[in-house]
């Protein structure tokens, strides 16, 4: 039995195809202006991939903010079911879980079944999301992708005083014009970036096993300032693409469906 | 007796020179690379109008966030009170000042003899600053000065779902984008800076007269939906940019009488 996943984020969508549990295929792609047209794209890929058409999928589950604007699914999801569910099964001892998407920051609480007891959020502010790390990597001139491990090589990190992103910003750039290596405020990016994640952690009280998904769970600088600040050792995800978890979630669900199990 | 008051602001530099308590000259300059820079060039603009030259100062004041780092002062005093003295020898029957700056608001209650007795300040949110009208201005390649006008223009009343400057944008684009007219998506802009200056005036007990200072209140299309955000007759000052400056130049008066010159014997408001 085939099922999908398929996650519309404001900056990437993913898809995620599992056959009797097991993950076959998966895709991320870069959204694009319209949910519908980057859930099209990235399924297609998806299925084109694993040598599938769309009738081989017996039923399919949407997710993220362009969730209700997706075609082909059967059934959409929030968010926050998907993620919970997601982490769990990719972290089975998995109690709290600090998703950030492109626009948000989410902090979940999770019982030993994985069902949510708490949930806390920021979309109102860019600062402690991913967009806070897009708009500083586009300064800096580097790939979001990169910015990670470059916190690794600084040998005296910049403070950045604001959590505003535009004040931030300002700030970034005048380190830049006074010459400071581009390592040192990198990492002093993702030094800001778990900060402003730790109150929302904090906020909701967090219990072991701690992890991370979304994009930036793939920032190795932004999880081991996260891990200094918390003062624990966050989960990694070895079992697949942690910023997968929303995709395989919806899948999952899709799988319960099909099966004639309840989601 | 001649003194001045220089206000040194993250984006513009103001300088106004008083004899008498009277205005004699005043300038504005764009800031320069550093604050003293902008200090020395506003405060030469303003003298030379004056047909002066430095020596004729009897005593310079200084303020704005760069306040710190202009040699050529007396003294310095913080916006918070320079803003409570301008606004109330511009208005006497003022009792709240709203100034937005290019980097921050503020909010001041003041008493009749323009002495502060309250304020609050946002300075880590760029929504609710000059900062948030400026990026948009940049996005949509529209000059900062002729936002007022082109607000006027609106028809259609249009509501910005966000309130941080970074997610705005995205969706001010995609608004465009979608093909929303400019003038209402300014419209709804001004309403966005003024809800968020609103509700920090708000904050702190908000009486009397209520007067918008700072650049920002040159742009009509701004005072308009502060004025509604606030739901108070609002005062239009004939020099609202100039304010911290005239403020300082007042404070500069006053180190040397010894004594505060009286808010009152000043009187142009203009009812908005």
């Amino acid at each position: 039995m085939i099922v999908a996943g398929c996650d519309v984020g404001s900056l990437t969508s993913k898809a995620v195809i599992m056959k009797d549990g097991k993950i076959i295929e998966s895709m991320i792609i870069k959204s694009k202006a319209k949910p519908g047209d980057s859930a099209d794209e990235v399924m297609r890929q998806a299925v084109s991939r694993a040598g599938l058409t769309m009738e081989d999928i017996s039923y399919c589950v949407g997710t993220g903010y362009g969730r209700d604007r997706i075609s082909f699914v059967n059934e959409a999801l929030t968010e926050i079911a998907c993620h919970g569910r997601g982490a769990q099964w990719l972290i089975p001892s998995a109690r709290t879980v600090i998703d950030i998407g492109g626009q948000d920051c989410k902090a979940m609480r999770l019982d030993e079944k994985g069902n949510m007891v708490k949930f806390t959020a920021n979309d109102k502010c860019a600062s402690g999301t991913g967009r806070f790390l897009e708009v500083m990597a586009r300064v800096l001139h580097v790939e979001l992708s990169d910015l990670g491990q470059m916190s690794s090589t600084s040998k005296s990190p910049i403070n950045l005083a604001s959590a505003c992103t535009v004040w931030a910003q300002a700030d970034v750039i005048q380190h830049l014009n006074n010459g400071v290596p581009v390592a040192d405020i990198a990492a002093g990016i993702n030094s800001a970036m778990a900060a402003r994640m730790s109150i929302i952690v904090n906020n909701i009280g967090f219990e072991r096993d701690v992890v991370m998904t979304g994009g930036v769970a793939k920032n190795s600088g932004v999880v081991s300032a996260l891990e200094k600040l918390l003062g624990l050792r966050i989960k990694r995800v070895t079992k697949s693409d942690p910023q997968l978890a929303g995709a395989i979630g919806a899948a999952l669900y899709a799988q319960d469906k099909s099966k004639g199990g309840n989601a | 007796m001649i003194t001045a008051g220089c206000d040194v602001g993250s984006l513009t530099a103001k300088a106004v020179i008083m004899q008498n308590n009277e205005i004699m000259a005043s300038a504005v300059s764009l800031a320069k690379r550093s604050p003293e820079e902008s200090a020395r060039e506003v405060m030469d603009m303003a003298i030379k109008t004056a047909a002066l030259t430095m020596k004729d100062l009897a005593y310079c004041v200084g303020t704005g966030y760069g306040r710190k780092h202009v040699s050529f002062v007396n003294s310095i005093e913080s916006e918070i009170t320079c803003h409570a003295r301008g606004a109330v020898w511009q208005a006497p029957t003022v009792r709240t000042v709203i100034d937005i700056g290019g980097q921050d608001a503020k909010a001041i209650s003041v008493d009749e003899s323009g002495a502060v007795t309250r304020f609050i300040y946002n300075d880590k949110c760029a929504s609710g600053t000059g900062r948030f009208l400026e990026i948009i201005a940049e996005a949509l390649e529209i000059r900062l000065d002729d936002l007022g006008d082109i607000s006027s223009k609106s028809t259609k009343r249009i509501t910005l779902s966000n309130q941080c400057v970074v997610f705005a944008e995205t969706e001010i684009i995609s608004l465009v984008n979608d093909g929303a007219e400019i003038p209402d998506i300014i419209h709804a802009l001004h309403n966005a800076v003024a809800n968020r200056a609103a509700a920090l005036a708000k904050s702190i007990a908000v009486g009397g007269d209520v007067v918008m200072t700072g650049g920002v209140a040159r742009n009509t299309g701004m005072f308009e939906s502060l004025k509604n955000a606030m739901g108070v007759n609002l005062i239009r000052v004939k020099n609202p940019q100039i304010n911290g400056a005239i403020g300082a130049a007042l404070m500069a008066m006053d180190s040397l009488t010894g004594g505060e010159t009286t808010a009152a014997s000043r009187k142009e408001e203009v009812p908005a």
